[in-house]
């Protein structure tokens, strides 16, 4: 890789770089690296990179403290953006690629008069009625009205004490319009749900620690005090952000056991998540259902095209007019209707700390790449007598600008390197964290080829100015100095 | 020190100098931030809870079947704590300060009014500023016969029958003075729903709403005198001495199962602990911006040493000549170290001007106040302080060029 050099280390070392570079230049012994070409010579493009790289490595192999400074603040900067960056890409990620763009989360206004303002938002759930005469409407392709909480399980063996599952209380829609792969089995029918019976859907999770994975289909789980028959297991599905009820936590959250609303309502079963009353409404505590005067539960829709949305949103209107027409309303139609990812968007789901975090990080990159640059600049400008000597030989300007860049490339490839190693150990530190969103900071490909892309790409950048700035030396003024 | 030589060599190193000065101002900028946000985040982290927090347990449990009268389930559970040896309190609550899940109510102060004056959060249970330690400063305690079943409460709410309804309740301190500023709280009327008004009989010295999450309004807090029955999201809430509290906790759990076997602890831990969840994350951000600011300090005075080290050897010849000439050891330090004074101070005065744009900035997207005046001091030093430690090495390393050297060609 390096050509047999006339001086030993310590003349490497020698302060007076320039005049031994010089010499390392013009000794330049034998092949495969040709002597610098005049001016607007394209021969042999690949020998020069070669010659350039070598050149390069010479040049930061001379001065290792500062190569080592220069990478190392490369390496900090992108390992702490990159960190961040990775984690504000994880939690702002789509839950359901491909197909959130086709879901909807409706919002209407059933609030009576009192703290109405203009352009206020509408609830961010919905009551029990209008959930469940928006949903026999049945005006969308899916739909689902839903809601959140617990229940006590009772495994019924000696050796598992009874404990608590998150369950999702749901119309059967839910998995069709959501995507949810069943593992075994298939959901509730819409009709069996109306006559509330006592089937579930449970998670894999939940199936692996009950029957050892097996299929459970057609089992009894006994849960809240009552029998329930399993009709489906969902495989292992966990979308994030857990954007079809953000009450229960943004990230990381997952339903073990899926259960029959009209079931839920029938027996009063515990809630979990917000509920949200006007004028004399009350409710959501212990087994009181929130009355009619609250929101509390979700409803979601797929609509396949643009004309449909338009055409619910049209229907949502109608809706609140009829309502109003019929005394339960009494504001003016308010109606909203978000996409996934506008509702995510709305909600604000990403963390501010996060995304503080990574503006901080992207600063400190900034100043890591002023300090390169600044570096750079010097070493460049300190070189100026051996890019005199170069010019003078018949080395283009752009030949001494594609040779310095070559530099800071490298410096930037293993700054790059080095940033990548950063950043996983800083997003294991993330995982250390207690936040819900901590054990999804995980290093993608795409964002481990940003990472090599941003770090090249800085330094690149950062290598622009000295480089220019070195290539306008006047190699006669370079050559009489010394 | 003389400044116009230094003036006129760094005129003559322009673009160096200004990405120096550049690089400063950037790490003065973000350092002033990064403090201000530590020392929010420290306050934040700090915020009274107004209850003996080394004193306090709290547990859950969940029956797996719904008892029968859930209000004589906890009326027994309660009265079973109280055996334990080392109880000095028990109290049943809705919620407890800085646990998250809350319940809120809008108050208003005459049913008519359109807006709500304020959200403030509400307690529900008995015995509950006993236990929680909390001072009575004005007035009296709830009294057993103002308590409503939450039931009856319910059902009255829906048919608009005030008399099923609680007609008292505590505030804060804070949340009097919000209301009533200069006025006496005692006999006034506080509206949650429009059929009746709640009458404030009783002032607490402190208690925190469990979503404390903005200082201003993390006091604004009511007691309702609501019976709750026993049901998972119910706690109750044991007083001890801070020594029992461990076994304390194990006995309360074991006379709770004894109960019923068959129920479910969801919830067992110190008020430490409530506290120390609620906070995590400020104190994950409060770790990490001191991680940031040593990386940006080592970093710029690595680059400073760096930059330093290359004028040096550049001006070996310079320096040679001046020491024939008669400049001191001594001159030549203090020049190198007046010249990065001079950098610095550029830098920390465009830092301050960065610093302030940073901070608007937070201001609106972050809802952070305004970045007191005394922060810009202190970075200004911390980075005057950082520059004269990292050119030290090279000045000294200037300092003993030998005047021989201005003898020699190159």
């Amino acid at each position: 890789m390096f050509f047999p050099s006339p001086f030993g280390e310590g003349a490497q070392r020698a302060g007076e770089g320039t005049f031994e570079a010089q010499r390392c230049a013009l000794a330049e012994p034998s092949p495969p690296a040709p002597p610098p070409m005049g001016e607007g010579s394209n021969i042999q493009e690949d020998g020069m990179f070669g010659y350039y790289l070598d050149l390069a490595l010479r040049s930061l192999k001379r001065n290792k403290s500062l190569t080592a400074l220069m990478v190392l603040a490369i390496a900090l900067g992108i390992g702490a953006s990159m960190t961040m960056l990775t984690v504000l890409h994880v939690l702002s990620g789509d839950p359901l690629p491909g197909k959130s763009a086709l879901i909807y989360y409706p919002q209407i206004d059933p609030q009576d008069l009192k703290g109405m303002q203009p352009n206020k938002e509408p609830p961010e759930q919905v009551t029990l009625i209008d959930g469940l005469n928006l949903l026999h409407a049945g005006r969308a392709d899916h739909q689902a009205l839903m809601s959140g909480g617990s229940v006590p399980l009772d495994p019924q063996k000696t050796d598992l004490d009874p404990f608590y599952v998150e369950a999702r209380y749901t119309t059967p829609d839910f998995f069709p319009m959501f995507d949810a792969p069943f593992l075994f089995g298939h959901a509730w029918t819409e009709a069996d749900g109306e006559a509330k019976v006592r089937e579930v859907v449970i998670a894999r999770s939940l199936n692996d620690k009950l029957f050892g994975g097996a299929d459970s289909v057609g089992r009894i789980v006994r849960m809240a005090g009552v029998d329930w028959r399993i009709v489906g297991v969902l495989d292992k599905w966990r979308p994030n952000p857990h954007f079809y009820d953000l009450n229960t936590g943004s990230y990381d959250y997952g339903e073990q056991v899926f259960l029959p609303l009209q079931t839920m309502l029938d027996l009063r079963l515990d809630r979990n998540g917000s509920t949200d009353c006007w004028g004399n409404g009350g409710g959501g505590v212990g087994n009181i259902l929130p009355s009619d005067d609250c929101v509390w539960l979700q409803f979601w829709v797929q609509l396949d095209t643009p004309t449909k949305a338009a055409a619910y949103k049209e229907f949502l209107v109608h809706y609140s007019q009829e309502q109003k027409a019929l005394g339960r309303f009494q504001r003016a139609p308010n109606v909203r209707l978000r996409n996934v990812m506008q509702w995510l968007d709305y909600q604000m789901v990403v963390p501010g700390d996060v995304r503080l975090q990574t503006g901080l990080a992207f600063g400190f990159l900034l100043v890591c790449l002023v300090n390169t640059v600044g570096l750079m600049l010097a070493k460049f400008m300190r070189r100026a007598a051996e890019l005199g000597v170069r010019r003078a030989l018949g080395a283009s300007k752009r030949a001494l600008f594609a040779q310095l860049l070559i530099e800071s490339g490298v410096v930037g490839l293993v700054g790059g390197v080095g940033g990548l190693l950063l950043a996983l150990f800083g997003l294991w530190l993330v995982r250390q964290r207690p936040s819900d969103y901590a054990a999804l900071a995980h290093l993608d490909l795409s964002m481990l080829f940003i990472t090599f892309a941003l770090a090249v790409g800085a330094t690149l950048l950062a290598g622009l100015l000295p480089a220019w700035r070195a290539c306008q030396v006047a190699p006669a003024l370079q050559l009489k100095s010394n | 020190m003389d400044i116009l030589p230094i003036l006129s060599t760094l005129r003559r190193h322009k673009l160096t100098a200004w990405l120096l000065i550049l690089e400063i101002a950037l790490t003065c900028a973000i350092v002033c931030n990064a403090v201000f946000l530590i020392g929010q985040r420290l306050q934040r982290m700090d915020m009274p809870s107004g209850v003996a927090e080394h004193e306090l347990l709290q547990i859950q449990v969940a029956d797996v079947t719904t008892p029968a009268n859930p209000y004589a389930r906890m009326a027994e559970d309660i009265a079973t704590l109280r055996q334990v040896p080392g109880v000095i309190s028990v109290a049943s609550s809705n919620q407890v300060p800085f646990g998250n899940s809350s319940s809120n109510g809008n108050i208003r102060l005459d049913p008519a009014q359109p807006q709500r004056t304020l959200s403030a959060t509400t307690y529900f249970g008995e015995n509950l500023s006993n236990t929680l330690g909390t001072r009575l400063i004005a007035g009296r305690d709830l009294q057993p016969d103002d308590f409503v079943d939450v039931e009856a409460a319910m059902k009255a709410l829906g048919t608009g029958d005030a008399k099923g309804l609680p007609h008292v309740t505590l505030i804060t301190q804070t949340l009097a003075r919000r209301l009533w500023p200069g006025q006496n709280p005692l006999g006034r009327l506080i509206y949650l729903t429009p059929t009746v008004g709640l009458r404030v009989v009783g002032v607490l010295d402190s208690l925190a709403r469990p979503n404390a999450y903005d200082i201003n309004t993390a006091q604004y807090t009511m007691v309702v005198p609501l019976r709750m029955g026993a049901s998972k999201d119910q706690s109750y809430l044991i007083r001890t001495r801070p020594q029992d509290r461990a076994h304390v906790l194990a006995a309360a759990l074991a006379a709770l199962k004894k109960v019923d076997s068959a129920r479910v602890v969801t919830t067992k831990r110190s008020f430490d602990d409530v506290r120390r969840k609620f906070f995590q994350d400020d104190r994950a951000m409060a770790g990490m911006l001191v991680w940031v600011i040593v990386a940006l300090l080592i970093v710029t005075a690595l680059g400073i040493v760096g930059l330093a080290s290359f004028w040096v050897a550049q001006r070996r010849r310079t320096i040679g000549v001046r020491r024939a000439l008669g400049a001191t050891r001594a001159n030549i330090l203090h020049y190198f170290q007046t010249e990065n004074f001079l950098l610095a101070t550029l830098g920390i005065a465009l830092g301050m001007v960065l610093a302030y744009a940073i901070n608007l900035f937070l201001m609106t997207h972050y809802e952070l106040p305004r970045l007191p005046a005394i922060y810009f001091p202190v970075g200004a030093i911390a980075l005057w302080l950082i520059g004269q430690l990292a050119v030290l090495g090279p000045a000294l390393r200037a300092a003993a060029v030998p005047p021989v050297v201005a003898t020699r060609s190159v």
